[in-house]
C-alpha cells in the first residue's frame, strides 16, 4: 500500500464504496435504507471525482437492484448491489436463485444489518440469509476492514463463481475512521455474455445439478485460506478461548486490552462466518475446554458447531439474543468467562426525546387533513419519515414497504360484511409507492377495495437523506433521466378517482381528502397525491421559500389543541401550559398553523 | 488513558442541531495531526428531532463506541441529555452544557455552562448552537479548565478545518467562524 497517500476520514459506507471503486466495480445498484444508504451515494461521488466509466443507479427496489447487478456479473464484469437487511428480504428471490446459477464476474451483495435496532423494523441477521442461500458472507469489524473485505469478496466470488455477501452493521456503516485509500486499478475487460442455458436458464432438472455444485463449492470455501479465522494473540495459551466477528470483534479486542487478558485468552476473529472453516471447527473442539462466542445478532458461527457442550454463546443463553452487543456488555461477558470481578458503571435509564416530523414538514399538514376528513378511520401507513404520523395518531399500522395499501385492502375485506364499515385511509411515501405500492394498488383496484390512498409526495426519499425517486428525473450522479409520471401510473392502475393537492393549502386539501373519502364509501378506491417538496431537501438545494413569521396572540387560552393534533416542534407550551408560544429557533415558517387554531390565536406577524 | 493522544468525547443533542457536523470537524482535526480517530454517529429516524449522540475516540482504538464511565468529556447541545448521557463521563471528566443557568451534574465531572440558544438568537443564526458550543468547549480547554491533558486540537485547528470544508462558500464560512468565535469568547456561567 502506498504510505505516501494521506489517510482520509471515511465513514464505513464510504470505505465500502472506496473498496468497490478500487477493485474495478462496473455496475453498482442500491435502494436507500439506513444504515446502508451512503454506500451508493459515495460510489457516485467517486465515479464523478475519478471520471469512471461505470453504471451507478438507485433502483426502484432491492429486487430490481439485485437483478440488474447480477446480470452485469453474468457478462463477466465485477458488480455490486447494496441495501439494508430488510431490503434483502425483498431481494431474496433473485438471491436464492443466483446462488445456484453462480456468477461469471465477481458479484458482491452488501446487506447492512441494524442490531439495536436503531432505524429498522427487525434485528434480523443477514448472515442467516447467506446461510439459507448457501453463499459465503464476510463480516467486517471497522471501516478499514470493510474496505479491505471488498477486495477479498471479489477474489472469493471469482474463485468459486458465487455471489458473496458483505455484511456490515450500523456501527461499521456509520462510524468514521482514518483510512488510507488504496490505488484504483484501471478498468479491464469487456462485457462478454456467454450463453449457457443449462446454467443461466436452468430448468429444475439442471437445478439439481447446480445444487450439487453449490454444495461442493461450499465445502471448498470452508477450506479457503484467505478468509480463514485469524488468531490475534498466538502468545496466549490456555484451554479457554474467545471467538468474535464483526464489530463485536473490535469491542473484544479493546476489552481484552482493558482487562489485561490480551496475553492470556486466545482470541480468534472470524472473517467469514458462513461457511465456517472446517479446520477451525475441529481446532475449537480439540484445543479448548471452554469457548465464548460473541457475534451479532444471531448465533450463526455457534450453530455451525455440531458439538456445543463446551460453547457459551447465544444458543447456550449466555450471550443476549436481543439487542446490540455494546462494548460494556462484551466486557462483562469476558469478565464472567474468565472469572474476573469488575465493577462496570452503567448509564441511567433516562428517556430520550422521541423523533418527530420536522417543523414545516408537509406530511404533518397531510395527516391533519386526513384526521379532519376521516376522524374515526383506520389509518394504515408505511416505511418512511411519515411513520412519525404515529405522534399525531394518524398512523395505526406499519408493517413493511408497500403494506399500507395491501393492509388497507385486508381491513376492507375484514369489515366488508359489517353494517358499519370504517373509513380506511392509507398513507405511503412517493418512493415507497414506486418501490412496492404499485402491485398492491393494482390488486386493490381489481378487488374494488373501498379506501383512500394518500400518496405523500415530497418529491424525494427523505428519511434516508434525499435520494431521487423515479419521478425526480435525476440519476445518482446527477445526470438527467426519464421522469416517471405518478398520475399516469396511478391512472394506469385503473384508479377512477385521482386528485392532486398541496397539503400547505390546509382547507383546500381537507376538502380534497373529504371528497376522496366520500367516493371511497360508495364507489371504490380513491387516490389523493399530497404534493409538497420536503423542506430539508428544499433547504439543501437552496430553494427554501421565504418563511412566514407567525405569533400567538392573547386569544390563546392554552387549550392544547395545536400541541395534540398538530404536534409541531416549533409550538411549545409556556407558563405551565397556560399558553402556547412559537419557538423561533425551531420554526420553519410554513404558515400551516395559521389555519389550525380553533380560537384563531395563531396569526401572521405584522 | 490520560495522555493527550488518547481522548474520548461524547457529543449529544437532538436531530437537526448539527451534532454530526461538529463531531466530524473534531475528527478531521485529528486526521490533520496524524492521529488515529474513530467516531460513531446516529443516522436515520432519530435525526428527525430525536436524541442524537456521537462518540469520538482519538488515539489507538479498535472500536467506535465509548463505554459508560470512560469519556473524558461530554458536549451537550441540550441540557436534557445530561441525565441520559452523563453516565459516559469518567470521574474527573468535563461537561460543556448548553443551558440558561447552572444545574446539578449527574456525574462527578467539572461543568462548563453556556446559554448557547440565547447567543444564537442574538446572532440571528438559530442553526449555530453546535458551533457556539464547540468554540466554547475549545476555549474552555485552552484556558486549562479540563484538568488532565487537553483536547487533541485547538480553536485554530478547527478554524482551519472549517476553512477547508467550506471553501468557496464564503457566507456560510463567515457565519460559521463567527459562531465559533462567539462561543470561544464566552466563559462559563456560575
Amino acid at each position: 500500500m502506498n504510505q505516501a497517500v494521506k489517510k482520509e476520514l471515511m465513514m464505513g459506507n464510504e470505505a465500502i464504496a472506496r473498496g468497490l471503486i478500487e477493485n474495478g466495480c462496473r455496475i453498482a445498484t442500491a435502494y436507500p435504507g439506513t444504515p446502508a444508504s451512503e454506500i451508493l451515494s459515495s460510489i457516485a461521488a467517486y465515479q464523478k471525482r475519478f471520471d469512471i466509466d461505470m453504471h451507478t443507479q438507485w433502483a426502484v427496489n432491492e429486487k430490481v437492484a439485485l437483478e440488474i447487478a447480477y446480470a452485469g456479473c453474468q457478462t463477466g464484469l465485477r458488480t455490486a448491489v447494496a441495501m439494508k437487511q430488510v431490503g434483502l428480504n425483498v431481494a431474496s428471490d433473485p438471491l436464492m436463485s443466483a446462488a445456484y446459477m453462480g456468477t461469471a464476474g465477481g458479484f458482491v451483495v452488501i446487506s447492512a444489518d441494524d442490531p439495536g435496532p436503531h432505524s429498522s423494523q427487525t434485528e434480523q441477521d443477514s448472515r442467516m440469509m447467506a446461510m439459507m442461500a448457501k453463499i459465503p458472507v464476510l463480516d467486517p469489524d471497522s471501516p478499514h476492514q470493510a474496505r479491505e473485505m471488498v477486495g477479498m469478496a471479489y477474489t472469493l466470488s471469482e474463485a468459486f463463481k458465487t455471489p458473496v455477501m458483505l455484511r456490515p452493521t450500523t456501527r461499521v456503516c456509520h462510524s468514521r475512521q482514518d483510512v488510507r485509500p488504496g490505488e484504483i486499478s484501471p478498468l479491464t475487460g469487456k462485457p462478454d455474455f456467454k450463453k449457457d442455458p443449462s446454467r443461466w436458464a436452468a430448468t429444475p432438472k439442471f437445478r439439481y445439478q447446480l445444487h450439487l455444485e453449490l454444495e461442493e463449492k461450499l465445502s471448498r470455501m470452508a477450506e479457503y485460506p484467505a478468509t480463514a479465522p485469524v488468531l490475534h494473540n498466538p502468545q496466549a495459551k490456555g484451554r479457554r478461548a474467545v471467538v468474535a466477528s464483526g464489530v463485536a470483534a473490535a469491542y473484544t479486542a479493546e476489552a481484552l486490552n482493558d482487562l489485561g487478558l490480551g496475553d492470556r485468552l486466545p482470541f480468534y476473529q472470524v472473517l467469514q462466518p458462513f461457511p465456517l472453516h472446517t479446520a477451525f471447527i475441529r481446532r475449537l473442539l480439540t484445543d479448548y475446554d471452554d469457548v465464548l462466542i460473541v457475534e451479532e445478532t444471531t448465533g450463526v458461527i455457534e450453530m455451525q458447531l455440531a458439538d456445543r457442550s463446551r460453547i457459551q454463546g447465544k444458543l447456550s443463553g449466555v450471550v443476549p439474543r436481543v439487542g446490540e452487543l455494546l462494548p460494556e456488555k462484551i466486557m462483562s461477558l469476558l469478565a464472567d468467562f474468565t472469572g474476573l470481578e469488575i465493577d462496570l458503571p452503567a448509564l441511567t435509564q433516562a428517556p430520550g426525546r422521541r423523533p418527530t416530523l420536522c417543523a414545516g414538514c408537509p406530511h404533518r399538514a397531510s395527516f391533519f387533513a386526513i384526521k379532519k376528513a376521516a376522524p374515526r378511520g383506520i389509518y394504515t401507513s408505511d416505511i418512511g419519515c411519515y411513520t412519525l404520523g404515529l405522534n399525531l395518531k394518524a398512523v395505526d399500522t406499519v408493517l413493511c414497504m408497500g403494506a399500507a395499501i395491501s393492509q388497507a385492502a385486508g381491513f376492507y375485506h375484514a369489515y366488508r360484511y359489517e353494517e358499519k364499515r370504517p373509513d380506511i385511509v392509507a398513507t405511503i411515501g412517493d418512493s415507497t409507492f414506486f418501490h412496492a405500492g404499485v402491485p398492491a394498488l393494482v390488486d386493490a383496484v381489481n378487488q374494488n377495495v373501498r379506501f383512500v390512498l394518500v400518496i405523500l409526495d415530497n418529491r424525494t426519499t427523505a428519511m434516508t437523506g434525499s435520494q431521487p425517486t423515479p419521478a425526480t428525473g435525476k440519476s445518482a450522479t446527477g445526470q438527467t433521466l426519464v421522469k416517471v409520471d405518478m398520475e399516469t401510473l396511478v391512472k394506469g392502475c385503473g384508479v377512477k378517482f385521482l386528485e392532486v393537492g398541496d397539503p400547505y393549502d390546509t382547507n383546500g386539501f381537507i376538502a380534497t381528502v373529504k371528497a376522496a373519502v366520500a367516493f371511497s364509501r360508495s364507489e371504490g378506491p380513491a387516490v389523493v397525491i399530497a404534493r409538497h417538496p420536503c423542506i430539508i431537501d428544499l433547504a439543501r438545494q437552496g430553494k427554501a421559500t421565504d418563511p412566514i413569521e407567525v405569533m400567538v396572540t392573547g386569544d390563546c387560552d392554552g387549550c392544547g389543541f395545536c400541541l395534540q393534533h398538530f404536534e409541531c416542534p416549533a409550538l411549545i407550551a409556556v407558563d405551565d401550559g397556560q399558553r402556547t408560544a412559537v419557538d423561533p429557533l425551531a420554526c420553519n415558517g410554513c404558515g400551516v398553523c395559521l389555519d389550525i387554531c380553533p380560537k384563531g390565536a395563531i396569526i401572521k406577524k405584522a | 488513558m490520560q495522555s493527550k493522544s488518547h481522548y474520548q468525547i461524547v457529543i449529544s443533542g437532538v436531530g437537526g442541531q448539527g451534532v454530526l457536523f461538529i463531531t466530524r470537524l473534531l475528527a478531521e482535526a485529528a486526521i490533520e495531526k496524524g492521529l488515529p480517530v474513530f467516531t460513531s454517529e446516529t443516522h436515520g429516524m432519530a435525526q428527525r428531532g430525536g436524541t442524537v449522540i456521537s462518540h469520538l475516540k482519538v488515539g489507538e482504538f479498535a472500536s467506535p463506541l465509548i463505554s459508560p464511565g470512560q469519556a473524558d468529556g461530554l458536549i451537550a447541545l441540550k441540557a436534557e441529555s445530561l441525565d441520559q448521557h452523563g453516565g459516559y463521563l469518567k470521574p474527573g471528566g468535563w461537561a460543556a452544557v448548553n443551558v440558561p443557568a447552572p444545574l446539578t451534574m449527574p456525574a462527578a465531572a467539572t461543568p462548563f455552562y453556556l446559554d448557547a440558544d440565547r447567543l444564537a438568537r442574538e446572532m440571528d443564526n438559530p442553526r449555530s448552537v453546535n458551533l457556539i458550543m464547540l468554540g466554547f468547549t475549545l476555549s474552555s480547554a485552552q484556558r486549562g479548565g479540563f484538568g488532565h491533558g487537553s483536547l487533541h486540537c485547538s480553536l485554530n485547528d478547527i478554524e482551519a478545518v472549517l476553512e477547508n470544508r467550506l471553501k468557496g462558500k464564503t457566507n456560510r464560512l463567515q457565519s460559521s467562524l463567527r459562531a465559533l468565535k462567539a462561543g470561544a469568547d464566552s466563559t462559563t456561567a456560575t
